[in-house]
């Protein structure tokens, strides 16, 4: 289908594209991949009245190593961050999951920016960056702010961001001595997941020092399994792998939708929590 | 409307367009490509896959006014000279396709695929060719022809 | 074959393949015509509803819009209502069908007005501005709920849902269950598929108002049988409509119909007198284009103790949907005759009724009947094997019917050619059975959670509806015949006239293949023409894989016919008697003076030139032949699927694929592979991935690619395929058709396999999709609920 009408522009800066936002009212909205956004435009569940095209502001693009945390532009897309050298240590995190969402051509063209701001509990990208105890900068009129990714997320499609903000980069914390993954469930390779972990695990000789759960798809935003960290903190067998990925039931009961019920989607995290730490292990 | 000129298999057009039009319907519309094809309203089919900077993409979710000033290839401008790209050439000789619906879109992303992997192996081929979907083939003999194409393409 | 085989039987590459690989096809959405208007259709958000009121009015004020109409508004453009050609009993009841509604929808989908715009845009944004003022009424979507006491009927004016009962038997049914030693009960639900050919469905109607007569370019298979229906439903004279199946994008069955927007496309040409294009969106086709299977079925056999197969009781119900598509009541009648696959057996019986809901209307999905009686039997047969303690492979070939040609079935048709178990064996060999089954109890003793099972179907199909008078007799509103013309032109080429109408089939280059080797023509000396009304005026076109079986062999006669001609025009001008003559490349020589020749390309000349023909010899080469087999075709084969079943997250992983069919003489051998491979996998899809469904309110929940799930590449294995001969008796030429084998065999295969891999758990039946959590939780509940 083709979207409902709109008004289109495209600011040279991050300041004029701030100007635009603000100036266009309640339904304006920034786009860039729009991998996010056209979907939903395409079968007409959005309407905005005005897209400001941040795609080309070429200084949102990068990774920097920022000493305590890597900061990443908002505009970077998915295949360039599944490759980026600079994502180390617990930060491989980021390039893993990156590399799973979606299709090539998606990848291509979507960006973390738009997948941390449209704030899908689906999506792949926010439990990593949750996981990875992050954080959002977001910039508006008034100035920038930075937001731990704890608070971001708020519910399904719902972020901290106000009307008029544009998230402008994503921090991650630069963790080094971890192993990481991500564990994707799904049907087909190219859906969303159905459950998925992501997992940070700090460990020397087979015992877990320190360990970050994001669970994708278990809650109405991104969530940790804090139940889950505590028990493996100390951890130096399976059998206590095991016992400390059944605390994942802590988080409560996720949703039922179409592709699995409550009891499944807990069930699925426990067995992916497991598989998780012993391959970020490995 | 917007003006824009998007290079398309070399060639600069400078157009009016809507701001919602799709880049799809741009190259098919209103340059009359016909070739790159539209399956499906929901980005997951993969038919229209072309080449946006040399990256392949599913035009049904770029917008053309995101196209300006940028070079899009479609299946029409792979050929040279009249003669058939190596991965088109794989496809034929392989029968890669049966009523070549999803062809263009599958040819597209297969040629992305061997840029970015020029010796991939079956399981490869198959995980990236995750967002084109085909009905009559059953894959098999398209990814025999990735493989083989990308072979040819050395 | 009289002329020698130099491309029968050959991998030749496709002819129909250049235009496709660059992009310069002419499927329906790529057509444009100058002045050309775009409609958009409004439909019904309702499962049922009553129309109170459609307001054009802001839809007709929207910028760019033509003309916006109702139900009511476009009624007197209809001298009928949309068609149904299978009336399978005398009493069923067949309700008015209107391309656009007129008062009650009775589906979410069901149209309710029609905007026509100058753009595509335009229309969209025009539909969404009409107001319509509906009543809810409540809704079924499911069969047994639409067969309860008290249901809300679909239409009013019939006393309950049922649309028919059909049954069908052979010998004594009571007996054979009376003197089984052993029954086995089966019950199944087939899902409700989506067919998903790749290009969504498009129509495109020119119209010449002064001479009244309309083009029509639509995603067709059937565009003879298309063209004589919508001149019934338009009041046009037949010889007024021309319709072009141009290059199309799959079918599948789905476009094996004749659809609303077709007739609604030339009546609103006729009416505004413009080219008028409309080109459904994915999700649109969703809920507009027919749906497949959505059956409930029993099946019970009696057996002896040891497990020979006495009788076959079955009995099922079929979901129609909210009207009557073109052969809907008929699929399940296809699959009537079957549910006693390859086996033999005493006695059958079969019922079927068909049953109204609030939902998209089903008809013919690729293999229509075949793949749900094929999976009853097969998932039956392993009951039976259980029971009796035999293995797959000894149950099967202790009941498969016995080597020959026209072979009764328990069903009571005569299979063409039967040679089963040398099919099966070729199977084992290539899968290496005893090193699966070796790997198998490796698992189990191991504990693995990654458990491995094998799942048998060895399949029987009936493709290639024939003979016509047989056809009379299930009340089937057209014959099984089709035509070909073969026409030699003066400067040595050759056409090939065809009423079969191809979508992905590669018939462009079979045809070629058998003519080419027929005429002793190079191929490229060949065009086949097809598709066009007006080029080739005969045709009942392409479904249920009959093409080569029936279209095929028309023009293998036809081919024949202009040899034959060919060959008095030779005698003549060599002055010899037509039997002194051999024709072998291409050309007549006299027997025993091989160098007194006449090159077929020179008779053509002189056929066309007619300047020295025979006494009585009309000028020009070329012949028809409309082909109305005397029986069906029935291939058969043996499909091997290996799964791994993840029994912590009830992933279901198909690890090898092994087919090996039987098709009788192959043509080309990379196409039918080709068509295997795609059967397969949509079996595969509706074994694991695929199912629509509805909410109780009648709301597709399945409602686009995002949730109705077409697999991709990576979730299937490459196959590993051969196959045996043994050739069709029901044709010259002894082949069989090939296009819905796969899908036929392959959903029981599959579900066999995850069957068999959890086996020692004892869980009962695994219902499809085998999606992981249903797999998980046949784990669980046979496990009493300890993980």
């Amino acid at each position: 289908m083709i979207p409902a009408a709109f008004e289109y522009e495209r600011p040279s800066s991050l300041a004029e594209a701030l100007k635009m936002l603000s100036e266009g009212g309640d339904d304006a909205r920034p786009i860039a991949g729009g991998h996010s956004l056209l979907p939903l435009m395409r079968l007409r569940l959005a309407r905005p009245s005005l897209l400001v095209d941040i795609g080309g502001l070429a200084d949102l693009r990068y990774v920097r190593d920022e000493g305590d945390h890597i900061a990443i532009g908002a505009l970077c897309t998915h295949h360039e961050l599944a490759s980026a050298q600079e994502l180390t240590g617990g930060c491989r995190l980021i390039a893993q999951v990156a590399r799973q969402i979606g299709d090539p051509q998606v990848r291509h063209r979507g960006t973390i920016g738009g997948s941390i701001a449209h704030a899908d509990p689906a999506s792949d990208l926010p439990a990593a960056v949750l996981a990875l105890d992050g954080a959002v900068v977001a910039r508006g009129a008034g100035g920038s702010r930075t937001i731990p990714a704890a608070d971001f997320f708020l519910g399904p499609l719902m972020s901290a961001l106000e009307p008029g903000e544009i998230l402008t980069e994503v921090r991650v914390a630069k963790r080094v001595g971890c192993g990481s993954t991500y564990e994707k469930f799904q049907r087909r390779a190219q859906d969303w997941a159905i459950v998925a972990v992501a997992a940070v695990i700090e460990s020397s000789g087979g015992t877990i020092s320190n360990a970050a759960i994001g669970l994708t798809n278990m809650a109405g935003t991104p969530i940790r399994a804090s139940g889950v960290e505590e028990a493996l903190a100390g951890a130096a067998s399976e059998e206590a792998i095991a016992e400390a990925a059944g605390r994942v039931s802590e988080v409560g009961t996720p949703l039922p939708d179409q592709n699995a019920s409550s009891e499944y989607r807990l069930h699925l995290a426990e067995v992916l929590i497991r598989r998780a730490v012993a391959n970020a292990m490995s | 409307m917007k003006r824009i000129s998007v290079t398309v298999n070399g060639v600069r057009h400078e157009a009016e367009v809507e701001p919602r039009t799709l880049l799809v319907y741009f190259i098919r519309e209103q340059l009359g490509l016909t070739g790159t094809n539209v399956g499906c309203d929901t980005s997951s089919c993969g038919a229209c896959t072309v080449h946006l900077n040399g990256q392949s993409v599913k035009s049904c979710t770029v917008l053309a006014v995101q196209a300006d000033g940028q070079e899009v290839t479609t299946i029409e401008g792979l050929a040279t000279n009249g003669k058939l790209h190596p991965m088109q050439q794989a496809f034929h000789e392989e029968h890669g396709l049966q009523c070549g619906f999803c062809t263009p879109g599958m040819i597209m992303a297969a040629v992305g695929i061997v840029d970015e992997n020029p010796d991939p192996s079956e399981a490869e081929v198959r995980e990236a060719l995750e967002g084109n979907l085909c009905r009559c083939t059953g894959y098999h003999n398209i990814v025999r022809a990735v493989i083989s194409g990308a072979k040819a393409s050395v | 074959m009289a002329a020698g085989q130099k491309y029968v039987g050959g991998g030749v590459p496709r002819k129909e393949d250049p235009q496709l690989l660059t992009g310069q096809a002419t499927f329906v959405e790529n057509l444009t015509v100058p002045g050309m208007v775009h409609a958009a259709l409004v439909r019904s958000p309702y499962g049922a509803a009553r129309i109170k009121k459609v307001d054009l009015s802001a839809a007709l004020a929207a910028p760019d819009v033509v003309a916006a109409f109702s139900g009511e508004d476009l009624a007197d453009e209809w001298a009928a209502g949309l068609p149904m050609a299978w009336p399978v009993t005398d009493d069923i009841r067949i309700p008015d069908h209107w391309p656009v509604a007129k008062d009650v929808v009775r589906y979410v989908g069901d149209a309710v007005a029609v905007v026509v715009a100058t753009s595509r845009a335009a229309a969209a944004d025009a539909a969404e501005l009409v107001d319509v003022d509906y009543e809810e009424l409540p809704t079924v979507v499911d069969i047994e709920g639409a067969m309860a006491p008290g249901a809300p009927r679909v239409h009013e004016s019939f006393e309950n849902n049922e649309c028919y009962t059909w049954t069908h038997s052979t010998g004594d049914i009571d007996a054979a269950f009376a003197k089984a030693d052993v029954v086995v009960k089966g019950e199944y639900t087939q899902p409700r598929l989506i067919p998903n050919a790749m290009e969504p469905r498009a129509v495109l109607v020119q119209p010449s108002p002064a001479a009244g007569d309309f083009t029509m370019w639509s995603t067709t298979q059937i565009p003879h049988i298309a063209k004589i229906l919508l001149s019934m439903i338009l009041g046009i004279s037949e010889s007024k409509m021309r319709v072009i199946a141009p290059d199309v994008g799959g079918g599948f069955g789905s476009k094996l119909n004749v659809y609303a927007e077709e007739a609604l496309c030339i009546a609103l040409a006729r009416r505004l007198g413009l080219p008028v294009k409309w080109v459904a969106g994915r999700s649109e086709g969703y809920l507009a284009t027919i749906h497949g299977r959505d059956q409930l079925q029993e099946i019970e056999l009696a057996a002896t103790s040891e497990g020979k197969i006495l009788g076959y009781r079955v009995k099922i119900r079929a979901n129609m949907g909210a009207y009557l598509q073109l052969v809907a009541p008929g699929v399940p009648l296809l699959g009537g005759f079957l549910y006693c696959g390859s086996y033999g057996g005493e006695a059958y019986h079969f019922e079927c009724t068909g049953v109204f809901t609030n939902t998209t209307p089903t008809d013919a999905y690729r293999g229509a009947g075949r793949p749900e009686a094929t999976y009853a039997i097969e998932r039956a047969i392993e009951l039976l094997a259980r029971k009796v303690g035999l293995d797959s492979i000894e149950i099967r070939k202790l009941n498969y019917l016995p080597q020959g040609e026209m072979v009764p079935s328990p069903g009571g048709l005569e299979f063409d050619s039967t040679n089963y178990a040398p099919n099966l064996d070729r199977a084992l060999e290539l899968l290496g059975h005893d090193a699966v089954r070796a790997e198998q109890a490796e698992r189990r003793a191991q504990g693995s959670t990654k458990v491995l099972g094998l799942g048998f179907s060895t399949f029987v199909e009936m493709c290639g509806l024939a003979p016509s008078q047989v056809l009379a007799s299930l009340n089937y509103g057209a014959g099984g015949w089709d035509a070909a013309t073969v026409r030699m032109l003066p400067t040595g080429k050759a056409e090939v006239v065809t009423g079969t109408s191809p979508h992905g089939q590669g018939h462009v280059t079979c045809w070629s293949q058998i003519a080419a080797d027929a005429l002793g023509l190079d191929i490229d000396d060949i065009e086949v023409l097809h598709g066009d009304t007006h080029v080739a005026p005969h045709g009942m076109n392409t479904y249920g894989s009959r093409s080569l079986s029936v279209g095929g062999i028309a023009v293998y006669e036809a081919c024949g016919r202009v040899v034959e001609k060919a060959k008095t025009i030779a005698a003549h001008l060599l002055e010899v008697s037509p039997e002194d003559l051999a024709f072998e490349n291409g050309s007549f020589s006299v027997k025993g003076v091989p160098d007194r020749t006449k090159a077929i390309q020179e008779l053509a000349y002189a056929a066309w030139t007619a300047h020295s023909l025979p006494e009585g010899t009309e000028p020009g080469l070329e012949a028809n032949c409309v082909w109305d087999p005397p029986n069906f075709t029935y291939p058969f084969g043996s499909h091997l699927c290996v799964v791994e079943v993840d029994t912590e997250t009830g992933d279901v992983d198909i690890l090898r694929y092994v087919a090996v069919d039987d098709c009788g003489t192959v043509i080309n051998p990379v196409i039918v592979e080709g068509q295997v491979h795609g059967g397969v996998a949509q079996g595969i899809a509706a074994a694991l991935y695929e199912e629509a469904t509805y909410a109780e309110d009648g709301t597709l929940e399945t409602s686009s690619m995002i949730n109705y799930l077409v697999p991709s590449a990576a979730e299937f294995p490459s196959f590993e395929l051969d196959r045996t001969l043994t050739p069709s008796t029901s044709n010259p030429l002894g082949v069989k058709g090939i296009g819905e084998a796969g899908t036929i065999a392959s959903t029981p295969a599959v579900i066999n396999a995850v069957a068999d891999a959890l086996a020692h758990l004892d869980v009962g039946e695994v219902p499809i999709p085998a999606t992981p959590e249903r797999v998980w939780r046949l784990i669980q509940n046979a496990k009493g609920g300890a993980a």
